[in-house]
Parts: structure tokens; sequence; C-alpha cells
């Protein structure tokens, strides 16, 4: 089956621009979900028993190696593949990394009923690259999360800054931080760079997630569902303080979240500008014209120092 | 009676500490005697508010110079204030 109709509509992968993420809620049918939790549980005691030195447990699935491309990884049976290979994560997957990633880690995540237990604030990078590539990181929730039970902690829109792994861990709060919850079976796709942490479990559930980090292959250049681009796209005098349309992907990009506040919001969109126009291959695209004034002017002295 | 300092970060949209609240951080050396910061999100609205609440202000940010290629580079929120407040706790 084709993927094509599953794929992200460009609409939507603006969204993923501005927050880093996207939430697919109760995707996962409950009959996967039953197994997966069951599978989790056995990787997890693989996982307990290889730091322990001993010996893995027999039927511990087998687990991919990095670098694996993903249609190759976890193999009938296993619930982990089924949610994978599901026609609306794949298309999702499609639409941000292309039509088959590279496995990079993944990892379950498990924590008892009434465990105190947090992370502090911070991003799966030592330090990363400046290039607008990105991986995708899906957080799978096969059980409810409800509101107050932690899960996951996310701060949208923070994927675009250029900060080291641990040098978040003293925001304790961030205006209009999100805490995950949501029906069995919801996936939290995210950009390798978003904000976030483990949360204490005090509900009287156990709570499972696998969390499994992807890489691209190809340029990200418009992976997607098409069809509506041309609706929203945008050239580089789209200036909200001149003449800009309230329909285009300037104008959702200036769409500021709870923390982006004060002039240096627009900081942000000149960072969704950027990513964009990697998105679209097309390096005319601006938001309120702040990368083509630049540019332009930089014509004029290129050849001084 | 023994003093303890509680210690709060509060992260502002700009320099200024009339702007508003963007995150913040509350560190408290009473451990739970001395009073908590206000329910709300944010605890305050700006830097002022907390001065106005009795927040004695610690640190002001510095304001660096831009290096070259980082014009336009998001990273770190630029603007955190530290404030402390000093409580009696029963020793």
């Amino acid at each position: 089956m084709s993927t094509a109709d599953h794929r992200l509509t460009s609409r939507e992968m603006t969204d993923f621009v501005v927050d880093g993420c996207l939430v697919l809620e109760g995707l996962v049918p409950e009959d996967i979900n039953r197994r997966a939790v069951e599978e989790m549980k056995r990787i997890f005691q693989g996982k307990i028993a290889r730091i322990a030195g001993q010996p893995n447990p027999l039927d511990v699935p087998p687990q991919p190696d990095t670098l694996e491309p993903l249609s190759a990884c976890y193999a009938p049976p296993s619930a982990i593949g089924e949610y994978l290979r599901l026609p609306r994560v794949q298309g999702v997957i499609t639409s941000l990394l292309g039509p088959d990633p590279v496995f990079d880690h993944d990892f379950v995540h498990f924590l008892p009923a009434g465990s105190e237990y947090g992370q502090h604030l911070h991003v799966d990078a030592i330090a990363d690259s400046r290039d607008p590539s990105f991986d995708v990181q899906i957080f799978y929730f096969p059980r409810e999360v409800r509101p107050g039970e932690g899960g996951t902690r996310y701060v949208p829109g923070s994927h675009l800054r250029f900060v080291r792994a641990e040098g978040l861990s003293r925001y304790q709060h961030v205006v209009g931080e999100r805490q995950f919850a949501g029906p069995p079976g919801t996936l939290l796709v995210a950009h390798h760079g978003l904000w976030h942490c483990g949360l204490p479990n005090p509900s009287s559930s156990d709570r499972w997630m696998h969390k499994i980090r992807l890489n691209p292959t190809q340029p990200q250049v418009r992976l997607w569902n098409t069809d509506d681009l041309d609706e929203i796209h945008n050239g580089p005098a789209d200036h909200i303080f001149a003449n800009s349309s309230s329909t285009s992907a300037a104008a959702r990009f200036r769409t500021m979240l709870p923390w982006q506040q004060g002039h240096e919001a627009r900081l942000e969109q000149v960072a969704r500008a950027r990513l964009w126009r990697y998105l679209t291959g097309d390096p005319s695209f601006d938001v309120d014209y702040y990368l083509t004034r630049l540019e332009s002017r930089g014509q004029l002295t290129e050849n001084e120092d | 009676m023994a003093q303890r300092q509680q210690v709060l970060y509060l992260w502002l949209a700009e320099a200024a500490l009339v702007m508003p609240v963007v995150a913040w951080a509350f560190h408290d050396g009473s451990s739970g005697e001395g009073p908590c910061i206000p329910d709300g999100d944010p605890p305050y609205p700006t830097g002022e508010a907390a001065l106005s609440d009795g927040w004695m202000l610690l640190q002001i940010p510095h304001v660096s110079r831009i290096e070259k290629g980082q014009e336009h580079q998001p990273a770190y929120l630029s603007y955190e204030f530290v404030f402390e407040r000093r409580v009696e706790i029963a020793s």
C-alpha cells in the first residue's frame, strides 16, 4: 500500500516547523498497544541483563543495529514493528525523513507507578550542527497517560535553538511548556532538538514508553504531500510592515509561542524561514524580509573582508 | 533561629526588569520552612513584580557582544535575572 495518502500536508509541515513536534493521538490500535507493552517488558529485562553482564533472556526480540534501514528493524512478529509500519506512521516518517530512514537507536523507558524519579530539561545532543537537517524521535505511549500523571514534559518551539544537552537543566519551568497526556497508542513525533524531560509517575499505573531515533538518508526536501504547497508558499516580499498574506507560510511562522516574547522572538522567524527554505528547496523564501535584506546587502560587499 | 537563602531565577523576554517572565526556577534553602512562590504560570508577570514581593536582585544579565556568525542564531534564554530572599527558620 502506498504511503502517499498518509503523508503530512504542507500546512501540517508548517506546524512541525513552528512547534518542532506533532501529536498523533490514539493512533495505535489497542491490540498492538497491549502486545507492545509485553514486548517492551522483555526488551527492558534484556537491557538489565546486559548491564548486569548476564546472558540475554531467550525471549527478547532481536534488537536493531545502528545504521540499519528502518524497513529491516523489528521484523514480524513484533508489536513495535507493527506500530512503526502503520500507514499513518509510515506517512509521517516519510514526510519528515524519506521513505526508509536509518535506525539510530531506541530505548524503552519504564517508570513504575508512584516513582518520584524525574529528569531535568534537556535536549538529545551534546551540541548539534547548524545545518537545518534533522533527525526525528518518536515517543510511543502504549498506555493512557492522564493529565498530571507524568509522561514527557516538552517545550514547543524550542527545537531551533542552538544549545548543549544539559545547558537547559536550569530551566525548571518555561511558559507554555506542555506535559504529555493522551489515550493509549498516542505518538509524540519530535524534531531531535526539542527540549524535553521525563517526569515522575504519580499515577497508580506503570508507565511504558518506546522512544526511537531515526536519521534521514536523503535531503528532506518536499517529501510530504505537497498538493497544498502552492496555496501557502510565499516569496521574499511577504512582509508584515509592507504587504503580507494572512494565509501564507510566513503568516504561520510569525505565530509565536507563549515563551517567545519580545523583539528577539523575530530570531525564531529567521530560524523557521531557514528550515522552510531547506524543506521546500526554495532559497528565496522569507518571513518579513529578514534574510533577503541581509543577503541582498551582503552581495554589495561580498569582496570585502 | 537560623537564616536560609531562597533563590529565584527569572528569565525575561528582554533585558529590562519590566519585561514579561518567560521561564523560572526556584531553589529553597529553607526546605519548605520559608514562604513559597506564588502559584501561577509564571509566578510573577515581570521581574519588577518579584521586587515588589520582597525579592532582592542578585544578578542582572550581561548583554554580550554579538559574535560574527551568531547574529541570528537563537540559543539559551538571554535575560537571566537572579533574586534572593533570606528567611528565618527554626534552628
